[in-house]
């Protein structure tokens, strides 16, 4: 082992200069570069329909403030009162059944573009744009948990 | 003294290295969680489409439905 085995010599000349042009330019960017995420799975379309047809029900329930969106892209149980005795019950369900579609449907997008992990970041991106999304007069939690008017 | 404990530490120096290298390229995609979940959400609430009783949207964009 001699010592000039050791040094080091960066041997920048043209065509190193040239090749890390071309991978800082051409190569390397479109690793960073995001592909669209699919959300075209059976299991996405099949839940996604299923709320859209509950919304039906759920829309007179936002607009009463009853229901409201909360801060972590659920739906809850806002005011009670709002909403007839009677019909108290299956508002209730339709909750409980939203909440259930939605909770799948965080998981799914996750599980489909190959990155359980995710399930946490994607509730936390519905939550922030079902809540920008909402009509005027509906209600929503703000990030204190705290009931807000849009 | 033997070299056989340097030539290991760089191996497993490398391996590390070589892990480190996929694991560093894999972060959420923001934008695009954020386009997926609109596309979902104006399904869901039928915001585009036509349907009245929709917020009037600022960016009428040409998609093809």
């Amino acid at each position: 082992m001699r010592a000039h085995m050791f040094v080091i010599r960066p041997p920048v000349n043209l065509w190193t200069s040239a090749w890390l042009a071309v991978w800082f330019l051409v190569a390397a960017p479109p690793v960073g570069a995001q592909a669209n995420l699919d959300i075209n799975t059976p299991a996405i379309i099949g839940l996604t329909s299923s709320m859209q047809q509950r919304y039906g029900q759920l829309a007179p329930l936002y607009t009463s403030g009853a229901v409201g969106l909360t801060r972590d892209g659920f739906v809850a149980l806002r005011d009670a009162n709002a909403i007839p005795l009677a019909q108290r019950a299956s508002a209730n369900a339709l909750i409980a059944a939203e909440n259930q579609d939605r909770a799948a449907l965080y998981r799914e997008i996750a599980r489909a573009n190959g990155h359980p992990e995710w399930e946490p970041e994607i509730r936390s991106t519905f939550a922030a744009r079902w809540i920008d999304k909402a009509q005027a007069g509906w209600w929503y939690q703000d990030a204190g948990g705290a009931w807000k008017r849009k | 003294m033997t070299n056989r404990p340097l030539w290991l530490g760089v191996v497993a120096s490398l391996g590390l290295l070589l892990a480190a290298c996929v694991t560093i390229n894999i972060y959420f995609p923001a934008a695009e969680a954020e386009k997926a979940a609109d596309k979902i959400i104006d399904e869901v609430w039928h915001l585009k489409g036509g349907e009245a009783g929709a917020t009037p949207q600022s960016t009428p964009a040409p998609k093809p439905n």
